[in-house]
């Protein structure tokens, strides 16, 4: 844990490009355009966010803009995607730890929903199941040995978990019936091959980061 | 190949461990174990072929009156038949692929198909 909070130090020292002090300048100025000589007594709610904050928004944006751009791939089997938007997720876990990756994923989640329309649906209570147990999964993957387990595996357990969660959810919930156990295999396989590819994807990302 | 280098010796591990949950998952559910089709047969001729995947009541008349089977949650049984002793009733609920339920008396029968028979019996 060490580690991840010294690099965490060094990346708010970075600057910001949205910086607290920012909005609240645009705001003020939004509101004088708004509301000439009448607008004396007016009011702001400000919240006061940290870097940390900042942080977290900026990557759960980036994790939504994958899952729109996912929306758009066809798919074979509804259900099978390659969720894309974990990679974020991954990068999120290896560099910020646990919690920061837990915010991202469930905001995704949630403002994804909202965004596509399905909030409260049965589709929603299935993408936040598979969230729910990845992140649990994910909680015991990362104190794996990291000499020997990177990205890959943590990408490949959370994905089962991801599955084993949706699958739960259909079989307790959905269709109480046997034959839902006819497509786990297919899922399994999709579990396998787009949790290998993202874990590969987000070990990449992080190299390319550390050479610069 | 550069993107090789990330994948470390427990990912192998963990990509041969995610290969052999998929084997044990294709063959423990798709060997055909899990009958997907129920066959009613009355007087000796195919009455009804029906799927498992619907929820059903089935009445099937016979010479001494009517069975009727119930088919539920992927599993098949007779609810009532008019036969005196009641074998096929008290059979219960038929699952697996090749499980037969017969009611003489009334020549009514349910068998269960899916995509492999089952051998009954064996003999050399």
């Amino acid at each position: 844990m060490t580690a991840s909070a010294t690099e965490k130090q060094e990346g708010d020292e970075r600057p910001q490009g949205s910086s607290p002090k920012n909005i609240v300048a645009l705001c003020a100025r939004c509101f004088e355009r708004g509301g000439k000589g009448e607008g004396k007594n007016r009011s702001t709610i400000l919240l006061h966010t940290t870097d940390e904050d900042h942080h977290v928004a900026r990557m759960a944006a980036v994790a939504l803009g994958l899952t729109i751009l996912e929306g758009a791939i066809p798919s074979p089997l509804p259900g099978v995607k390659p969720g894309l938007a974990n990679i974020v997720t991954l990068i999120v876990l290896a560099r910020y730890g646990w919690r920061t990756a837990v915010w991202v994923s469930l905001l995704r989640v949630f403002a994804g929903s909202l965004l596509f329309g399905n909030f409260l649906t049965p589709g929603f209570f299935l993408g936040l199941s598979g969230a729910l147990f990845s992140l649990l999964v994910l909680a015991f993957a990362r104190y794996l040995p990291s000499r020997w387990f990177g990205p890959v595996s943590h990408s490949i357990y959370a994905a089962f978990a991801h599955i084993g969660g949706q699958m739960a959810v259909v079989y307790l919930w959905l269709i109480p019936s046997a034959g839902i156990a006819y497509l786990i295999p297919l899922f399994a396989t999709a579990a396998l091959l787009f949790g290998a590819v993202n874990g590969l994807i987000a070990a990449r990302f992080m190299d390319d980061a550390k050479n610069q | 190949m550069v993107v090789l280098q990330h994948i470390r010796l427990g990912d192998w591990l963990t990509l041969v461990m995610g290969g052999a949950c998929i084997i044990f998952l294709v063959m423990k559910l798709w060997s055909g174990d899990l009958a997907d089709k129920a066959v009613i047969r009355s007087g000796g001729k195919v009455f009804l072929e029906v799927t498992l995947s619907k929820d059903q009541q089935i009445e099937v008349p016979g010479p001494l009156g009517i069975s009727v089977i119930t088919i539920k949650d992927r599993k098949a049984r007779i609810a009532s038949d008019p036969s005196p002793r009641q074998y096929c009733v008290r059979q219960g609920w038929l699952q697996q692929a090749g499980e037969v339920a017969l009611c003489l008396p009334n020549q009514v029968s349910v068998e269960l198909t899916g995509s492999h028979k089952r051998y009954d019996s064996l003999s050399y």
